[in-house]
């Protein structure tokens, strides 16, 4: 009896926790401007980057070396996105009005992942610099 | 018997936590943030001890159990020390910091005297069972500790990024702990259990993750940690 309340518990502070360290993580990208390069890259025109580029970035991220310590978070950021896929296809029908929130958070990602790319890619650039300056 | 898979989910678990180190050693952090050094030390120091006792007496001894259970729970006071050195940080213009950690020795003494209870008045339970049920309990303890401090930070409206990007990670941490211990519980003989250790790589790398890419002196609304696209 302990055990499932503390179980039921855990997992609500573990959501409510979550959800707040993937806004921070956000929060804290979206002070960033994404360089022109990155953009051209990605084929980002507007200011705003929308939820179904996500994946797209997520997969241009793949093709780039790690500078190192954001994989973690842009696997967290994925299994946000993916919640957030879930809860859109569960308030769908109703919710309809929660929609626009979901994209607006959605977007939030996508903006995040056009982030770690825009490093990646200056991150490559630095790599092939040094070995044709060597 | 450990395989090749637990092996490089203890090694990983290792690594990530020495570079967690390093990282907080290089940024310079570690006057400011000394409780998670200590942390950190102690986590690698009972990493290499448990291989010790592995190597010596083997995975389904009692003296690994043991070994294993009770550095667990000696961490989560670790652990515990790092969320009053986060409650020191965010009360220190309060003068209140002496309270809080008070209540929280407080609290973790209550904690270790339930404890005790359970041991004294059930002699006859397995060991790995109240020990799981220790460990299931600190974590809880910390999972309150952690929310009672992160609504403590929005009502103060703390605007430090890197300090609430280190508390809600720790979060997450005790979350995904307590509620692992209490399904294990609740169902102790699944297989699954041996891979949840994979979780202990969260907390240095979210960690990490706020060394590197946050600077200390980053500030941010709690408002738009709340809802970010205001």
């Amino acid at each position: 009896m302990i055990a499932a309340l503390i179980l039921a518990i855990s997992l609500l502070t573990l959501l409510q926790f979550f959800v707040s360290y993937c806004h921070s993580v956000i929060a804290a990208s979206r002070r960033l401007e994404l360089s022109e390069q990155a953009r051209e890259i990605s084929g980002i025109t507007s200011r705003t980057v929308r939820g179904d580029q996500f994946k797209r970035l997520v997969q241009l991220l793949a093709l780039c070396p790690e500078p190192g310590g954001d994989s973690t978070q842009v696997r967290a950021l994925s299994a946000y996105f993916n919640m957030l896929g879930l809860v859109r296809m569960a308030l769908s029908w109703a919710a309809p009005s929660a929609l626009q929130w979901i994209e607006t958070e959605r977007g939030g990602c996508a903006y995040v992942a056009a982030v770690a790319l825009d490093r990646r890619i200056k991150y490559s650039r630095m790599l092939m610099a040094q070995q044709a300056g060597h | 018997m450990l395989g090749p898979v637990d092996y490089l989910i203890w090694i990983t678990i290792f690594l990530v936590e020495l570079f967690c180190l390093v990282i907080l050693l290089k940024r310079r952090a570690f006057t400011q943030h000394f409780t998670i050094v200590l942390y950190l030390l102690a986590s690698l120091a009972t990493s290499a001890g448990r291989y010790l006792v592995l190597a010596a007496t083997g995975f389904t001894s009692n003296a690994y159990a043991y070994c294993y259970y009770y550095s667990d729970a000696v961490l989560t006071i670790f652990l515990f020390f790092v969320v009053m050195s986060f409650y020191s940080h965010v009360f220190s213009e309060m003068g209140v910091s002496k309270m809080v950690r008070g209540g929280a020795m407080l609290l973790l003494g209550g904690t270790a005297l339930i404890s005790y209870h359970m041991v004294a008045s059930s002699s006859d339970r397995l060991i790995t069972r109240f020990a799981n049920e220790l460990s299931q309990n600190l974590y809880f303890v910390g999972v309150v500790l952690t929310y009672l401090l992160w609504g403590a930070m929005m009502k103060l409206r703390e605007n430090r990024t890197r300090l609430m990007q280190l508390v809600l990670a720790l979060g997450v941490y005790f979350s995904a702990f307590a509620g692992t211990y209490a399904l294990k519980n609740m169902y102790p003989s699944s297989f699954i259990w041996q891979y949840f250790q994979l979780i202990a790589i969260w907390l240095p790398v979210s960690w990490a993750y706020s060394f590197i890419k946050v600077p200390e002196e980053a500030r941010m609304a709690t408002a738009r940690v709340l809802a970010p696209n205001q």
